[in-house]
């Protein structure tokens, strides 16, 4: 019974709350190294006054945050004004639990066999936490803010949704696991064969997660801070972790998908294995952080996209490119001894 | 289409009131949009946040006082507003500056130029999205910034000129420094250049919005940069050369389609114009007396006299009227800011909220010296 209790309650719990406190102390941590790398990028020095090197930096924010007043709009509509963070921040999270950070079954929470579903259903949720917040702060910034928001995320979904498939073709299951084992399978990570797909997957990633160039939604120069212009403190907070707590699954999602998860590169090949003095753990975090790099780096060099602009990109050409991407990687795979 | 757009599509309009305390009004300008969902049906800008009656001031502070006061209005560009000042009084009291101090004046102008641009550069990019290029401008800024500190000892509200030339010769060492600097600038502006020009967001964001044809341009009273990306090849220092600006070789940068991608370039090749004519102006710089001899108590003959030069975003007019006392009975500034920000309304009309940073960038106002 004990021992029952231990498998099906203790240990998933424990699980979940390392992985948690991670997760949310690794977003933290985000910020810091996304100030740290902006700032060198543009020939700046960073926080670099709390702790050693800035170090204490996202501690000192958060305690700030924690302590700040938390306002509430006098014309906002107060309860949907409180669900919009919550809306937010609890998919952001909830979706890490079935991403595999590593091989053994200790290193994920669960294995569902609809794990992309699971992902992509859950993470559309927080869209709702964006437009209600915007909605209910009673702001005509806000409101613009959570408008463009909503289009931007439902439009990017659908090519993103058909980069997905294609994975799902080629590793014939929803299991994210199972997708990093048949590239394993397969001795080629799909970010070869799919490459296509790959780039839409992560052009939407950064579309779907509102950051440079596709930052419309809180477009500074614009919309003040779009939807989150009227929080404050920890509901400001939740905001804010949930943008970056949603990057790292847009990296992780990438990393599984296209990087082999927690695989070396050419996994197959045996002439390679030194390389395994990693462990998987740290490969799939060493992926996660190239894509988090790319991000900051987009942030230090591009403009941003026009609202217009931006949805002809999602509709007129990421959707075409990705449909017919679909349709040359089905054919391939559907060719007699077609093995991916 | 259009058409079924305007019976079909056409929602509740929208008042929103952008500014005066938003990041992308360039201070304290603000707007009031009529939008239709995103896109502006009507603009109206509203001024006066930052008055401070200068103009008034004028006419109570005997003309030198009133040097510093011009130093204050359109703040990013102090030299050529004190240019413009002393050049008036000068012109009204028919004095000859000795050659050096010209040619001081136009090093001092130039530089203030650069500088100026440079601002405009820094942030009309971060209005659209592109943060870096503020930082990697900012640092040349602070160059030309350290120059006029050696001169002057200000770097923002400088008060170097006088009735009569310029208050003190160069500093030695100086000519050398701004050499060095003016030889360096160049690859700087290319280095930026690579950034943003040929960049397919920042031109999807800047070809064809707030368009605006030479002829329009004329009837709104646009100069400056904006009248030129119009393509219309009018500049100040070309047409009524003041110091010795015909003395100096250089070009006048036009735009074709008079668009904000049009300006972008009309204003980053001025820049490299700036610096030929540094180049110049150091090559040939003249010894002698820094100022002409002017009276000590300043007292212009009865008249009036209007005198312009060429700013960084404008022609800037100084219109004085003197009574014959120590102090000028009225000034009239003609602001080039004041006059370009007029065909804001036109320029974003149809488009896009976020079309609108786009143009108050590209206009290149500052509003101390649109309200004065």
């Amino acid at each position: 019974m004990n021992e029952l209790l231990w498998t099906y309650v203790g240990w998933p719990l424990v699980k979940i709350l390392v992985i948690l406190l991670a997760l949310v102390l690794l977003a933290a941590y985000l910020s810091w190294f996304e100030r740290k790398l902006l700032a060198y990028m543009q020939i700046r020095l960073g926080p670099n006054r709390v702790g050693p090197k800035g170090w204490l930096q996202p501690i000192a924010d958060a305690l700030k945050l924690f302590v700040k007043e938390d306002l509430t709009p006098t014309f906002a509509e107060k309860f949907v004004f409180l669900l919009g963070p919550v809306l937010i921040i609890v998919p952001a999270l909830a979706v890490f639990s079935v991403i595999p950070f590593g091989p053994s079954p200790n290193l994920f929470v669960t294995d569902v066999n609809i794990g992309v579903l699971f992902v992509l259903a859950v993470s559309s949720i927080g869209v709702y936490g964006i437009i209600l917040g915007g909605w209910a702060s009673n702001n005509k910034f806000s409101l613009m803010g959570g408008l463009r928001s909503a289009a931007q995320m439902i439009s990017y979904e659908v090519p993103m949704g058909f980069a997905v498939v294609t994975v799902l073709v080629m590793a014939k299951s929803l299991s994210l696991v199972r997708i990093v084992e048949a590239q394993k399978e397969a001795g080629v990570w799909f970010v070869f064969p799919g490459f296509v797909a790959f780039f839409i997957y992560f052009v939407c990633g950064v579309a779907e997660t509102n950051r440079n160039p596709f930052d419309l939604p809180e477009a500074e120069s614009e919309l003040v801070a779009g939807y989150h212009t009227e929080y404050s403190g920890m509901k400001f907070a939740f905001y804010f972790l949930a943008e970056y707590a949603n990057m790292v699954v847009v990296s992780s999602m990438a990393t599984v998908m296209f990087l082999g998860g927690w695989l070396r590169p050419f996994p197959n090949v045996a002439a390679l294995a030194f390389l395994d003095v990693i462990p998987p753990l740290g490969w799939f975090l060493l992926k996660v952080a190239f894509f988090l790099f790319a991000y900051i780096w987009f942030r230090g060099t591009f403009p941003r996209y026009r609202f217009d602009q931006l949805m002809r990109l999602g509709w007129k050409v990421l959707l075409p490119v990705s449909l017919a991407n679909l349709l040359v990687v089905a054919y391939f795979v559907s060719l007699p001894g077609g093995k991916l | 289409m259009a058409e079924l757009e305007a019976t079909v599509l056409a929602g509740e309009e929208m008042e929103v009131s952008f500014g005066p305390q938003h990041p992308a009004t360039h201070g304290v300008l603000r707007l009031q949009l009529k939008v239709d969902g995103e896109k502006i049906v009507d603009a109206k800008p509203i001024i006066g946040y930052l008055h401070r009656g200068t103009e008034k001031l004028f006419e109570r502070e005997t003309y030198p006082q009133c040097i510093p006061h011009t130093d204050r209005m359109d703040y990013t560009a102090a030299a050529t507003n004190n240019q413009g000042f002393v050049g008036a009084v000068e012109k009204l009291m028919g004095i000859t500056i000795p050659p050096r101090a010209a040619y001081i004046r136009m090093i001092l102008a130039e530089l203030q130029r650069i500088a100026s641009h440079i601002i405009w550069l820094a942030t009309h990019a971060l209005d659209i999205g592109a943060v870096t290029p503020f930082f990697y401008t900012f640092e040349e800024r602070e160059k030309i910034l350290d120059l006029f500190e050696e001169y002057c000892g200000a770097r923002l509200t400088l008060n170097t000129m006088r009735i009569g030339g310029v208050p003190w010769d160069l500093p030695e060492g100086w000519t050398g420094r701004c050499r060095k600097f003016v030889e360096e600038l160049p690859k700087k502006i290319e280095d930026w250049e690579r950034l943003l020009t040929n960049n397919r967001i920042w031109k999807a964001r800047t070809v064809g919005v707030g368009v605006i044809d030479a002829e329009k341009a004329i009837a709104w009273g646009l100069t400056g940069p904006p009248l030129r990306g119009s393509g219309v090849q009018w500049d100040i220092r070309k047409v009524f050369p003041y110091d010795r600006y015909d003395e100096v070789e250089f070009d006048i940068p036009i735009g074709k389609n008079g668009d904000t991608y049009d300006r972008y370039l009309v204003r980053m090749e001025e820049m490299r114009q700036s610096v030929r004519i540094i180049r110049q102006c150091l090559d040939r710089l003249p010894d002698g007396p820094v100022m002409a001899w002017v009276p000590k108590v300043i007292r212009p003959p009865k008249g009036e006299v209007y005198f312009s030069v060429e700013g960084p975003k404008g022609e800037l007019g100084y219109y004085i009227v003197s009574d014959g006392g120590v102090t000028p009975y009225r000034v009239r500034v003609r602001p080039p800011c004041f006059v370009n920000l007029q065909a804001l309304p036109e320029l974003v009309k149809g488009h896009l909220v976020a079309d609108v940073v786009a143009v108050i960038g590209t206009l290149d106002i500052v509003l101390g010296e649109i309200d004065r």
